[in-house]
């Protein structure tokens, strides 16, 4: 993360004057407000923040926040977080989006993304529902969730298991946190913020409009990976045990990220010297 | 053409080193004062399988094919008929075989060029360590006046430091070569003098590594790489090149996060740059049109081959057109150029990249396999060209900052992260001014009249074509036909004269009307299957009624001669 600090600001000198087009009571509202906090708490100077996003009701969330904002295409907003602290290492880049987004169209680039352990931070409103088009399933819905006109019988797939897939590719730092707990949410995200690599955070943030169930989670959802492990083999055995509602930092580890090749440098006279004959 | 511009080819299977041979000829040909041009032709084996070296040498730069070859040496017959048709020659043309290879086979004996058999392996037989690609290499270099002494600096290269004993192998078999050589009928040899000495060094480069030279020159700083044949020497040209010019390149999972990463990248305020091939452009299309809507600049090099789908990876083809300039969703202006020759593709893609960073939109740069991974002997080219300056805000303290104002010539001035009060959200969704979401027509309607604006206003008097000769019937081609076009202009005795595009879009209707100025006839030359370019040209651009078209898929390169029958016939129709 970038170490100059702002000026201490208010969270909501985080927020923009763009009023979201998600729906009274969803969940994402909570996470817009947790990136808001975290990000003061933090006193990152706004300029010196980037949130990039990809396409789906909770991918509109770049938007809603006054650092710089990429609202991109749909399942690609890994690779565009990406290219930007690679090319801009000192930036704090955050990227966020859905489920469908971050598992389905961009699972390729969620796998990679956590192999290359670059140091940002990827924070997945997890609702396991496609609500921007009206309540398809997901790679999170239950197979026999049969609520969707196009696969009334339920999608019949198993679901995707996130922090499982994250811990095996690679990611090293790991969380699953819940909407309705703003507070832990906030302090997660301040600590992916700060975790010098590939932080990945499974918010669970439920769609009361497709998924209205879902307003029963908070009954649901339990502390229980309360201090993360730092062995990967460890953090994958507890996940045997896992209903899919454990929260807290599973797995937080320094592992070594891509770097870039460095050569001396060389002026461009000498480049095409080498052409020369 | 003047005796003083020869062709040669060479063929063999896998491990005849054939390639090696071409390189160490062409390289030593040009430090004897010839310009050269050295294409490959490779079938689809991972190693080995056949291959020609296709040289072709001039006492001037030479930057395309002839017509025919006058001289073939064959190290073996390994699937000559899979590529013979890559290889015309003439009644008058020379084949020189070994015999220990077996008998000319019948698609060469029909040509009715005359064959002379030359023992390459046995004679390799008889100095132990020497092999039969060195005795060629010495007996092939007679053509161009060249004695093993002249070939032993590129020898010592290619060979490394295998040791003195393999050079002294190697250069035992020159000197035997040389020996078969001037055993023959001179009359074997096309007349050809060697040209005068040298003055200043001359460049050996391919069209893939002058793209690569033309991006950093031009200030590319960031390259997400996904490897795909033909375009994939750009890549490994610039993974070490970027590193020493403080850039970097990162290779990635697929197209789609290397198309992404620019964007990224370039949203950071760095000039970006990738190189692709038809099936990864294919992909890349949905980021390229969020580049055009989020006004964020990047670079894209296609180095075309045969198309659709897969296939074929290793040849010719100039089939992209279509796709790189139509393919986005939406209306989405953008930059396509295609470089004229292999030298060209350092001065196109260093333009390129200047004006996507000018006018904040992606450029697609269109090579072709033809000129990627040809080699050419050619002067050096002269230093500076455009340099990437992308127009930055100014921001002021109390004024709110619009990332995509309406400017007068369309360009909104860019706020890269780190510019406090600049903090703005790129949007692939339609916006108003500040980049807020909008489903208005008015802010739909007046973002896409800017983004139209600021190509319209682009700059490209200076390059957007090769032009030349003054005849009534204008050849209009572009890409790696331009060199083979202008060749059958300069035989046209003034009945011709060349339009080779370089500027695809923004099109340039008053440079193209000036061009025509006096043109009666026209002739597009391409190649593709469904004749392209022609019904690009004919849709966009005024021209005169008589538009006849010369077009055929690859593999086989359209040469000047045709061309120059396409001429004539055009010319006899008056």
């Amino acid at each position: 993360m970038n170490q100059v600090l702002a000026p201490e600001l208010d969270f909501t000198d985080y927020k923009s004057d763009v009023t979201p087009v998600w729906c009274p009571g969803c969940g994402d509202y909570a996470v817009l407000s947790a990136i808001l906090k975290a990000l003061a708490a933090l006193r990152l100077p706004r300029e010196d923040v980037a949130l990039i996003s990809g396409i789906g009701c909770s991918s509109r969330i770049a938007a809603y926040t006054s650092v710089y904002g990429f609202h991109g295409i749909h399942g690609r907003a890994l690779p565009i977080a990406q290219g930007l602290k690679l090319a801009r290492p000192e930036l704090t880049v955050l990227c966020a989006g859905g489920d469908g987004d971050g598992f389905s169209i961009g699972g390729n680039h969620f796998l990679h993304a956590c192999r290359r352990n670059l140091d940002l931070t990827y924070i997945v409103m997890d609702n396991a529902v496609y609500g921007m088009t009206k309540g398809q399933a997901s790679p999170t819905s239950a197979a026999d969730w049969s609520e969707s006109k196009l696969t009334p019988e339920g999608p019949g797939v198993a679901p995707l298991q996130p922090l499982d897939l994250a811990l095996t590719a690679g990611a090293s730092h790991v969380a699953r946190c819940f909407s309705g707990k703003v507070q832990a949410l906030t302090q997660t995200i301040a600590e992916a913020i700060r975790h010098p690599g590939f932080s990945f955070i499974q918010v669970i943030s439920p769609c009361v409009t497709y998924r209205p169930e879902m307003r029963e989670y908070k009954t649901l959802v339990h502390e229980s990976f309360t201090e993360p492990c730092t062995d990967r083999r460890e953090a994958r055995r507890r996940l045997i045990d896992d209903d899919g509602f454990s929260l807290g930092t599973l797995f937080k580890s320094v592992e070594p990220s891509y770097k870039p090749l460095r050569h001396e440098p060389e002026s461009l006279d000498a480049l095409e010297r080498q052409f020369s004959l | 053409m003047s005796h003083h511009v020869l062709s040669l080819a060479m063929t063999g299977s896998g491990g005849a080193g054939v390639m090696t041979v071409g390189q160490i000829l062409v390289d030593a040909a040009a430090r004897a004062g010839w310009y050269g041009l050295f294409r490959r032709s490779l079938g689809p084996q991972i190693r080995g399988g056949e291959s020609a070296a296709l040289l072709r040498f001039g006492h001037r730069p030479i930057l395309s094919h002839g017509d025919s070859f006058d001289l073939l040496l064959a190290y073996d017959w390994g699937n000559i008929t899979r590529f013979a048709a890559e290889l015309p020659l003439r009644p008058d043309s020379v084949v020189l075989y070994d015999p220990d290879a077996g008998d000319v086979p019948e698609v060469i004996e029909r040509t009715d060029a005359r064959c002379v058999p030359v023992p390459l392996a046995q004679t390799a037989k008889t100095a132990p360590g020497t092999r039969a690609n060195m005795v060629g290499l010495g007996l092939i270099a007679r053509a161009l006046g060249l004695v093993p002494d002249d070939l032993k600096g590129e020898l010592e290269a290619a060979l490394g430091d295998k040791g003195a004993e393999i050079l002294e192998h190697s250069l035992q078999g020159l000197r035997l070569g040389a020996e078969i050589a001037a055993g023959l009928p001179t009359n074997v040899w096309p007349a050809a003098d060697r040209p005068a000495p040298l003055a200043v060094p001359r460049w050996s480069i391919t069209g893939n590594e002058a793209a690569g030279m033309g991006a950093v020159r031009g200030g590319v700083r960031f390259v997400a790489a996904y490897p795909i044949t033909p375009s994939t020497e750009i890549l490994e040209w610039l993974a070490p090149n970027l590193a020493k010019v403080g850039g970097q390149l990162v290779q990635v999972e697929d197209e789609l996060a290397s198309i992404n990463m620019l964007v990224g990248a370039s949203f950071g305020g760095v000039p970006s740059l990738t190189a692709t091939s038809g099936p990864g452009l294919s992909l890349m299309l949905e980021g390229l049109g969020m580049a055009v809507a989020a006004e964020v600049p990047l670079t894209l090099i296609d180095v075309q081959r045969g198309g659709p789908s897969t296939g074929i990876p290793t040849k010719s083809e100039q089939s992209d057109f279509n796709i790189a300039v139509y393919g986005m969703h939406g209306d989405a202006p953008h930059i396509v150029c295609a470089p004229t020759s292999i030298p060209d593709c350092l001065s196109t893609v260093q333009w390129a990249v200047s004006a996507a960073e000018a006018v904040q939109c992606p450029a697609i740069v269109l090579s072709d396999q033809n000129m990627g991974q040809s080699r050419a002997i050619v002067d050096p080219p002269q230093p500076g060209g455009p340099v990437a300056a992308r127009r930055l805000a100014r921001l002021e303290a109390g004024t709110a900052y619009k990332r995509y104002a309406l400017t007068n010539d369309g360009v909104s001035p860019m706020a890269v992260p780190g510019m406090a009060g600049g903090e703005y959200t790129a949007d692939g969704l339609a916006h108003n001014e500040r980049g807020t979401p909008s489903t208005q027509a008015a802010d739909h309607q007046s973002q896409l009249d800017k983004r139209l604006r600021k190509l319209e206003t682009l700059e490209c008097e200076e390059i957007w074509a090769e032009t030349e000769g003054d005849g009534a019937i204008a050849v209009i081609a572009w890409g790696s036909l331009t060199e083979a076009a202008r060749e059958a202009v300069a035989r046209a005795n003034g009945a011709a004269r060349l339009i080779g595009l370089r500027v695809i879009l923004p099109l340039q209707p008053e440079a193209m009307a000036e061009a025509l100025t006096g043109v009666s006839k026209v002739l597009v030359v391409e190649q593709s299957h469904g004749a392209q370019f022609f019904h690009f040209l004919k849709g966009h651009y005024a021209l005169p009624a008589t538009v006849e078209s010369l077009h055929r898929p690859g593999p086989l390169p359209i040469r000047p001669v045709e061309i120059l029958a396409a001429i004539n016939s055009l010319k006899g129709d008056a």
